[in-house]
């Protein structure tokens, strides 16, 4: 271990003792090759066992350990100490709410993915047997940076929007929803549209592009959202101008 | 005892003062405010020409006034910034795919400042100058 | 207590898991499925597989050959019925997968595509770029969205389950949110927990992969099979364990050691072509390239770094335009994690715990021996993967085995009464949730979660590593028996209800101590090396006495009992292995 010291001033919250959130501060002795969220572990381990968080892969692939690392929304796994200074804010992801410590409550983020209807509604229908939808590279390609999402909800923390109306459907939601949209084995788009092309849905989107800075694998909601917008803009003019289009 | 989810408050006001992003897109936004003052302007340039000569040149000559060529430098300027963040996200909006090959952003971004300078040069044709 | 009712319980919401409750509701939705898990489906550790998942694909490939390949590689501890059954069913799971939405890469016309793995006769693994096991885990929850009967309880830990008159009756858990204690009452229950790879220290494993399931099945009386069969995957970044997938190989990378040698030439997995053969190099199995790499640095030969040996991983022939296409984590990982781009300079690897090819003893039904109790993917021993795994068949086992799962339970409700003792679940409710309010009671003992899973990790590194002897493994064996001694010392700092993570986590030591016994017992008897299970003190495979299943059964207070089941062997019988250019006739 090398001799630096960082101190890491944590956002503590116990809801059965504590009215409001308060800082504390935990200096922590680190090797040069640590993230933020080896530190951490060094605090539960050897400082604090009642410190609460989520955490597991430790690779950037699960996303439970998404945090606010001196304000911006990160992951505490991919987070280098080398890049950080000696002292370093740690609070639970913005925009939601706390549960315990840097433990933040979901369960709205679950039901927006959900209400996307983010599963394959099939062009064709085909047994097994019949093997495999064909799809080119070309095709696979169209969608796939928007498969690459992790749920790690960085980009619900980066948002104002969301911030400001948690109604708002929001970016990862809407970026899955895209993902099938636009894979050339969906039929799904107008099953989708009632909660992606609504207000809620990507109009509410103001394009303020924080969801993709902040983005750890490179989806870019803030793309997905406004190409949805384009594409639904098209609909609805060729639904008034072609008559019987919709009925 | 048991949960009780703790909801930060979020400021109303000063929101976008937290993040430099947040500042960012708020100016991106703000840039709307002079260009669409000075479609106003604009506007009331056509009125009075509509209203005759005189009225034209009463026009004209206040255009000229410092406060007026202050707006205008104002208005230029954020004019170019509107207009350079929004062609700088053209490419996330609207991306082009040849094959497997998507189209770089820059050449979308080129093609939108091609397209400007186009038909700033057919007006500019169309004006006579 | 609070009781929920269901009809099929499963715990675990990883690719196993989630594959048994879209088997259920799909072959009856009026079935009520409850799928609890400890954390969010999405941060399963399915999520970290990268390579693949096998099943034949191509013209010049058959059953035959996965089978053969799937049996040698597992030194013939593979139960046969069960592998033939596996790969017949691989490529239809997978197929199924497509339909459901799969991003697999694919060829130019529009077909699968396939990549070679470790230790196979011809290139079998689909693939979704080097994001195999991501894909298929959001494939699978975003799949399971569809099925109103599928209830998810997300953050729930299981602690027992609840086993009436020898069947399963469902299972306790704490929401961890609130931290109280459910009852979930079942007629058919599904251990899906995956593996307990954490029990040692150096691991690709997650956080979450503390053995739980296994430990809950065995204490309930079903046997621990095989647990001395655990997997060092040759290639993980020194310092934090992260997997650099076989699938780097697969496209074409080299291992070499301090002096730029491609040293497997060595060590019978030759000859070094250029471009590895199939079974050949790097393209021999993971124990091989494991124990490989230990005679090395036994040699001298490997390259010392602050966190241990390692040797070099080459990529840099591939060029950057491959790596990117085919290997984009890879380079992203290895950039991150120790600052090396691949498409430069060589990426430093060491052999890292990855894989319990053991778990609970599990028929070819994914039945146990309690009725009504089931088991799928890693935390199950069917057993296919015998004495050690062959990589990428693990994502195609959940598939397999969890549909089965689902398959098996679907069929023991149509035959089962719906009658339960509800006040011999209360009663053993009521005992789970004792233990719990024990824990938070107890106090002065001094003991802290972290200091015993620390020595818990260290002596199973040193007894029951890449070689393990008598004296290693009764050390081991002693330390471990005075670690679970103190555990009863254990004190909660934590004494809150609102997700404390310090109680899970001493819920998950106590299952790892437990797992950690069976393994070390069970490694101890075993008195032969065979595939992963490597001891000096008895180098060489004996089929006569140990061409058997071991099974550890728990015995409160006491060592496991190990008792053993023949094979099952339909028409492969023991030979040598054999890889390298010996192989090809």
């Amino acid at each position: 271990m090398s001799n630096r010291i960082v101190e890491l001033e944590i956002l503590r919250y116990n809801p059965e003792t504590d009215e409001e959130p308060k800082f504390q501060t935990f200096s922590v002795p680190c090797a040069e090759d640590w993230v933020v969220l080896d530190a951490i572990n060094y605090i539960k381990d050897e400082l604090d066992r009642t410190l609460s968080y989520r955490w597991s892969c430790h690779m950037a692939v699960c996303g439970s350990c998404g945090m606010m690392i001196n304000g911006e929304p990160m992951l505490s796994c991919k987070s280098f100490l080398r890049d950080l200074p000696d002292r370093i804010r740690v609070e639970p992801l913005t925009n939601f709410p706390i549960e315990r410590d840097l433990v933040v409550v979901m369960d709205d983020f679950m039901d927006k993915l959900d209400s996307v209807k983010p599963f394959l509604i099939p062009r064709e229908e085909k047994t097994v047997d019949e093997g495999e939808f064909l799809q080119t590279p070309a095709q696979l390609s169209k969608f796939k940076q928007y498969t690459l999402c992790i749920n790690c909800t960085l980009c619900y923390a980066a948002c104002p929007q969301y911030a400001h109306n948690e109604g708002f459907v929001g970016p990862a939601a809407l970026a899955l929803a895209h993902r099938y949209n636009l894979d050339s084995r969906d039929v799904g788009r107008s099953a989708r549209a009632d909660v992606v092309a609504s207000n809620a849905g990507i109009w509410e989107c103001s394009f303020v592009g924080a969801c993709s800075e902040v983005c750890p694998h490179g989806v870019d909601p803030a793309a997905a959202i406004q190409q949805t917008k384009i594409a639904s803009s098209v609909d609805y003019f060729r639904d008034m101008l072609i008559p019987g289009r919709r009925s | 005892m048991s949960r009780r989810p703790y909801i930060r408050p979020v400021s109303k006001v000063s929101w976008w003062l937290s993040q430099p992003r947040y500042i960012r897109y708020m100016a991106r936004e703000a840039s709307c405010i002079f260009i669409g003052a000075y479609s106003g302007v604009l506007v009331v340039g056509l009125i009075r020409l509509s209203q005759g000569a005189a009225a034209w040149g009463a026009f004209l000559e206040t255009l000229q006034s410092p406060v007026s060529i202050a707006f205008h430098l104002f208005a230029l300027a954020f004019a170019l910034y509107h207009t350079t963040t929004w062609f700088n996200v053209t490419p996330k909006a609207m991306p082009l795919q040849f094959g497997q090959t998507p189209v770089p952003g820059g050449a979308i971004i080129g093609a939108h400042y091609l397209g400007w300078i186009l038909v700033s040069g057919l007006i500019l044709f169309l004006v006579g100058v | 207590m609070n009781i929920i009712k269901t009809d099929v319980l499963i715990i675990g919401a990883g690719g196993a898991g989630l594959r048994a409750a879209i088997a259920i509701a799909e072959l009856d939705p009026s079935i009520q499925v409850a799928l609890i898990s400890k954390v969010y489906p999405m941060r399963s550790h399915t999520v970290a597989a990268e390579g693949g998942a096998a099943g034949v694909a191509r013209e010049d490939d058959s059953f035959e050959n996965h089978f053969n390949d799937t049996v040698t590689g597992g030194d013939w501890m593979s139960d046969q019925d069960a592998v033939e059954f596996f790969v017949h069913e691989a490529p239809k799971e997978l197929t199924q997968m497509e339909h459901w939405g799969c991003p697999w890469s694919r060829k130019p016309d529009g077909h699968i595509a396939v990549r070679p793995f470790g230790g196979m006769k011809v290139e079998r693994t689909w693939y979704a770029a080097d994001k195999t096991g991501f894909h298929m885990l959001h494939t699978l929850f975003q799949t399971s969205l569809k099925f109103p009967s599928i209830q998810r309880f997300d953050e729930y830990y299981s602690t027992d389950l609840i086993v009436v008159d020898g069947c399963c009756r469902g299972a306790t858990a704490i929401e961890m949110r609130s931290g109280q204690m459910h009852t979930f009452s079942a007629r058919a229950v599904i251990i899906a927990t995956g593996g307990a790879g954490r029990i040692f220290p150096f691991t690709t494993n997650g956080a979450i992969k503390t053995g739980d399931g296994m430990a809950m099945a065995y204490r309930a009386g079903v046997a621990l099979k095989d647990m001395e069969f655990i997997q060092y995957h040759p290639t993980g970044l020194p310092g934090t364990g992260i997997l650099i997938t076989e699938g780097s190989r697969g496209e074409g990378g080299l291992l070499v050691n301090k002096d730029g040698y491609r040293y497997l030439q060595d060590y019978d997995l030759g000859p070094p072509d250029p471009s590895p053969r199939n079974k050949a190099m790097e393209l021999g199995p993971r124990d091989r390239l494991s124990q490989a790499f230990w005679h090395e640095q036994k040699k001298g030969r490997t390259i010392k770094t602050p966190h241990g040996d390692v040797v070099h991983l080459d990529l840099r022939h591939l060029g950057e335009k491959k790596i990117n296409e085919r290997l984009p984590m890879v380079r992203e990982l290895a950039t991150a994690y120790v600052g090396v781009d691949p498409v430069y300079e060589p990426i430093p690897v060491r052999p890292v715990i990855h894989y319990t090819m053991g778990g609970i003893d599990t028929d070819i039904n994914a039945a146990t021996s309690i009725d009504g109790l089931f088991a799928a993917g890693e935390c199950a021993c069917v057993s296919i993967n015998g004495a050690n795994r062959l990589g990428s068949n693990s994502l195609t086992e959940i598939l397999v085995f969890g549909a089965r799962a689902g398959q098996s339970a679907v069929q023991i409700l149509a035959a089962d009464s719906p009658q339960v003792d509800e006040a011999a679940i209360h009663e053993q409710a009521n005992a789970a949730k004792a233990r719990i309010a024990d824990l938070f009671l107890a106090s002065g003992g001094g003991e802290t979660v972290s200091g015993l899973r620390r020595e818990m990790n260290d002596t199973m590194e040193s007894g029951a590593g890449i070689y393990r002897t008598d004296a290693s493994l009764r050390e081991s064996s002693a330390v471990i028996k005075d670690i679970r001694r103190r555990f009863a010392d254990i004190e909660l700092q934590d004494k809150s209800n609102v997700y404390n993570t310090d109680l899970i986590q001493v819920l998950e030591l106590g299952a790892m101590i437990d797992v950690a016994q069976a393994l070390i017992i069970s490694a101890l008897e075993r008195k032969e090396s065979r595939g992963s299970h490597q001891r000096l003190d008895f180098t060489e495979r004996d089929d006569k006495s140990y061409l058997r299943h071991s099974l550890a059964s728990f015995v409160k207070g006491g060592d496991p009992e190990i008792s053993y089941r023949d094979v099952t062997i339909t028409r492969s019988q023991p030979g040598e292995r054999v890889y390298g250019g010996g192989e090809q006739k």
